[in-house]
Parts: structure tokens; sequence; C-alpha cells
């Protein structure tokens, strides 16, 4: 409510001698009361901007001290080398490789697992305690710390299952993780059809997995790909999970088998960094760059599918 | 008990029959022991306030109600004499064979033709499609106005134009029986017009039921008029009876407009 039209004589207007109930004030003339607000409201503005400045500069410092750093080391050979005990011969040819492959196998497995759930969960499952236990779980795993995944990966993967430290052990223990996060993506793009659209798709006689592959995902297909993308560059920056199923840093191969060794850019970039030595922290810079560079890229794809097709269309 | 006047079947079976319908959210009751017949080839028009079930008890005909969960139908509605809500019925035959068009135009985010050819393409269609898309929008006016921009999203077209497509859109799929959920409320005075038109030229192939809280729109183009008030039946009859001669006093009250 706007302070104009504060009910007459309520605290918030102050009646003059002249003008008793305050209700024939001119719109100009604000009262002490309001100037007090008002500065309250600036002081505030002045907060948030504090706050959000803090964020931003601090990220500004550490990209430009990062880039300084790293910039001179970036050129064909950083990116077409394998790893060396040399700094200066040293490349990120593997674990650009490693997280290549990584993405993409994650992204296989990951996404049909999570589109699968999120369509019998918004279309298909009645709704009940199950149900209601089921989603429950689903929001919970997405904030259980990712080194969590990493225990069951090794537990389940590398070791009961015999896969060893491989690109599939590594990609199935990612896309656990990534999992409940996609899933809930793909339900709210589910979701936001509007159901007047299933209706007048049931209405023509379409059975239920007709309404949902010819109407229901195509329409919420960017939604769940924004969503995909987002969670795959989640996965992309993950050491914690693939140094607990054990990948390594020192591969001189590129993976050329699901089987394969394989490394990732940040478990590179983490052995570089724990190195003594400022040549290897000025490759690990370069290989920072490099791995934002990735993310900056998948965010904007996902920005572009948002922006692009993001609203679903209803009247 | 509802009043019900002489429908006149033409001594063929109808075309629906709803016998002692019932139907709940959860324990709420929204229609109680509705019987009512709707001939052949005949516009049948379901008046009452806003909230007497007029809109439930029109998606019993096409079990449309089965997808609402907490709803539960009793009785008998009977198609070609049989039990649409006998076990062994799929209600996705059902509601090939008995169309539905809805309150708010509600076409697919796709092409117009793509709209009307969505039906014939998920019931299995394997003749030419272009043909019945032309039918189906001549059918339901709409061609002349689009035949030249078939391919342009049907969201480009205006609200009326919307409607229309999605009546040509229920027409591609050949039902019986067509099914009208207050067609025209989201629409201006001139698009109704072109609506109750239709309708009337439409009758002649199908059989109507169609919704409408508009009592001039009922008298002007149905043959039957069934009143509903708090869930169930109170009279029935022909339109022009309905009107002017009610038996009923909530009748004549409300399609004088002294309530509702
Ligand atoms: N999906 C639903 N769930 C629960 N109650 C409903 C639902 N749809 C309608 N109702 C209730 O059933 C009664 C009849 O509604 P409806 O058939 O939509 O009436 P009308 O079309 O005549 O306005 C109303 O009291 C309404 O609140
Ligand atoms: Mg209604």
């Amino acid at each position: 409510m706007s302070r104009e039209r504060a009910p007459a004589g309520s605290e918030h207007t102050s009646p003059t001698p002249s003008d008793p109930t305050g209700a024939t004030r001119a719109l100009g003339a604000s009262l002490p009361n309001d100037r007090r607000r008002r500065r309250l409201g600036t002081v505030f503005l002045g907060v948030c901007f504090v706050a959000t400045s803090i964020g931003a500069i601090t990220l500004m410092v550490l990209l430009v001290d990062v880039f300084l750093d790293g910039i001179g080391q970036l050129d064909p050979e950083f990116l077409g080398n394998y790893a060396s005990r040399f700094a200066d011969r040293a490349g990120i040819r593997a674990p650009l490789f490693g997280t290549f492959w990584i993405l993409l196998l994650t992204g296989a497995i990951s996404f049909p697992l999570s589109v699968g759930a999120a369509v019998y969960l918004e279309e298909y499952a009645p709704k009940n305690w199950i149900t209601r236990i089921i989603q429950v779980n689903i929001a919970n795993l997405a904030g259980v710390p990712s080194i969590v995944y990493g225990i069951l990966g090794l537990a389940v993967f590398v070791r009961w299952m015999g896969l060893g430290r491989s690109l599939i052990a590594g990609a199935l223990t990612l896309s656990i993780l990534i999992l409940p996060v996609i899933i809930m993506a793909a339900q709210e793009a589910i979701r936001a059809v509007p159901d007047s659209i299933r209706q007048a798709a049931y209405g023509l006689g379409a059975t239920r997995w007709q309404v949902t592959r010819r109407q229901v995902l195509p329409m919420a297909m960017p939604g769940i790909l924004t969503g995909t993308i987002l969670a795959l560059s989640r996965a992309v920056g993950e050491t914690a999970p693939l140094i607990m199923i054990g990948a390594l840093s020192f591969i001189a191969f590129t993976p050329q088998g699901l089987t394969d060794q394989f490394t990732v850019l940040p478990l590179q970039i983490y052995s570089w960094i724990s190195r003594p030595g400022e040549d290897f922290h000025a490759i690990a810079a370069a290989a920072i760059i490099v791995l934002l560079a990735l993310l900056l890229a998948m965010n904007a794809v996902a920005i572009v599918l948002r922006n692009r097709f993001g609203r679903v269309r209803s009247n | 008990m509802a009043i019900v006047h002489d429908i006149d079947t033409g001594g063929s079976t109808p075309a629906l029959e709803a016998k002692r319908v019932s139907v709940s959210y959860g324990s709420k009751r929204a229609v109680s022991d509705v019987s009512l017949v709707v001939p052949r080839h005949r516009v049948v028009a379901l008046i009452g306030p806003s909230g007497c079930g007029k809109s439930t008890f029109l998606r019993c005909f096409n079990r449309m109600n089965d997808l609402i969960p907490s709803a539960t139908v009793e009785g008998e509605v009977l198609f070609h004499g049989q039990d649409l809500y006998r076990p062994e019925i799929d209600p996705v035959e059902v509601r090939r064979r008995i169309g539905m068009v809805f309150q708010k135009p509600n076409p697919f985010p796709k092409s117009i033709f793509d709209n009307v050819a969505f039906g014939p393409r998920i019931n299995g269609f394997d003749g030419d499609l272009p043909p019945r898309v032309e039918e189906s929008l001549r059918q339901a006016a709409l061609w002349d106005e689009v035949s030249d921009r078939l391919d342009d999203s049907a969201y480009e077209l205006s609200g009326g134009q919307q409607q229309r497509l999605c009546i040509a859109r229920a027409l591609a799929v050949r039902p019986e029986i067509v099914l009208m959920d207050e067609p025209a409320s989201s629409l201006d005075p001139i698009a109704t017009q072109k609506i109750e038109e239709l309708i009337f030229e439409l009758k002649e192939r199908y059989t109507i039921v169609i919704v409408t809280h508009n009592m001039q729109q009922a008298a002007r183009i149905s043959d039957y008029t069934a009143f509903l008030y708090m869930g169930e039946l109170i009279e029935y009859g022909p339109t022009e009876v309905i009107f002017t001669r009610p038996a009923e006093e909530r009748t004549e009250a409300y399609v004088t407009g002294r309530f509702g």
C-alpha cells in the first residue's frame, strides 16, 4: 500500500490542525514520518549495494589475478601436451579430453534417467505418500555433499561392479550426483506446461504416452535442457568425488574406451596447485582459464535456451 | 425429482443417455442422480448457475473425469446403448468417438495445420492428411481465413479463430458427438455469433451437448435445454418449453434472470 493512501486517522498520518484527517493532503507534501522511512530505505539500499559489491569485487579480483597469472602460459602447446614433470612442457591434453568424455557420458547417462523420473513423477505417479517420500528424497539428495557420492561411486562402481578407476565409473558417479538436480529442473519444466494442453490432447483421444511424448515433453524440453546443462556444468567442476574414486592427475594418454583411466581439468588444477613452485601455479592458472571458459560457454548456452524458448506459451 | 418434458428421439436409440449419474470429488458431491437423454443430431444445452455441476456432468460423457484423481462417477452413461463406464471400455476410445471443445481456446503451440492434424495422426489415420485438415477447417468455418497460412503458429490467430480451430481439431477425428463447455464465454460478441452459427450448421452431422451460462445463447442455438441447480437436474425439455412455459419455479426464476 502506498503511503499516500494510508487510511485517514491511522498512525501513519500525522494530522495537521488545518487538516485534521490528513485526507486532503497534497500528493507532494510529505510528512516527517515519510521522510524518516525514506531515509531508512536509502540506508537499506546502500547496505544491499555494498553486499553485492563485495561479492562482485572479490570475484573480479580473483579472475583478474588468475588471468594475469595464466594467460602467458595459454598457447596451443599447452592445450596439446600431456602432463609432464617439467612445468614448461606440461599441458592439459589428457584432462581436456577427459573432461570432454566425462561431460558427454555423464550427460548421456543422467539425461534419459532424469527425464524418465521426472515424467513418471509428474505425469504418471499417483499422488500418494510413496510419491511424496520419493519427492522429498530427491530434494534431499540434491543437498548431499559431493564427496558422499564419491564414496558411493567407489563402493558400487569401482569395487562392486569392478569398473576400476575408469571413465565410466567417473561418469556414473557424477551422473548420480547430478540426477536429483536435473530431475527437479525437469519436473519444474513439465509442471509449467499448461494443463489445458494436456486436456486438449486427452480430449482428442490421445493416450497418456502420446500426450507426454507429443505435447508435454516438446514444450518442457527447453527448460529440461537448460537444467541439464547447468547441472553438467556443476559436474564438470567437481573434484572431490573423482579423487574419491581414484582418478589420477598424471595421465599421459587420452581415453580410448569406457574402461580407460582418465583425468579431468579440476583434478589437474588441484594437483598442480598443490605443488611447490611458481611455474606450476602459473600453468594451473592457465588451466583454470580454460575451465572457466568452458563453464561460461555452457552457461551461455543455457541462458540462450531459456530466453529463446523459456516461456511456455499459453493463453 | 426432475421434471422431464417430452424428448423426441425420433424412435431411434438416443446418441447419449445418462442414467442416474452422480459425481463426487472426494466426499463432495458435485452432480446428484442426473438422468437425461440426448437425441441424435440435436443440440442440448446445459444451463444453470456457476458451480452447479454443468462442466462436471459434461465431462462424464467422454470420461474426462477419469483424469481427475479425486472424482468418482456413479451410474451409467449409455452410448449406442452401451455403458461407457463398463470396465472393459477404454476411455481413450471413448474420447475419439466423443470430442470436446473447452471453455478457453487451447490450441497446441504448433502450426494451424499441425493442430488439426494432431488428432488423425495420433489415431493412426493413414489417409491423406491435407484433405482431412481442409475439410475439418471448412466445417469449422475457418478455412477461408487460414487457407493461405496453414503453417503459421496457431497463436497468431484471434481468440475467436483459435476457438474455431479447436472445433476443427475436434472434428478432424470424426467424432459422432461434440461436447462443448462454454465455448464462447471468452470471446467477443462477433466471435460468439460466428461460433453460434457454426453450431447451428454442425448439428446436421453431429450431436452436440453444450454448456452455457448465457441463456440467450441457449435459447438461440439449442433444441433441448436442461436446467441444473446445485448438482441436480431440475427440469429438462424442449428449449422453447423451458424458456416460455417452465413447470418449475426455480427454472422460471433462472431463465428470467431473477437469480443465478
Ligand atoms: N477438479 C475438481 N476438484 C474438486 N472439486 C471440483 C473440481 N471441479 C469442480 N469442482 C466442484 O464441483 C462443483 C461443480 O463444478 P463445475 O462442474 O465446474 O460447475 P459449473 O461448470 O456448473 O460451473 C463446484 O462446487 C466445484 O467447486
Ligand atoms: Mg464450468
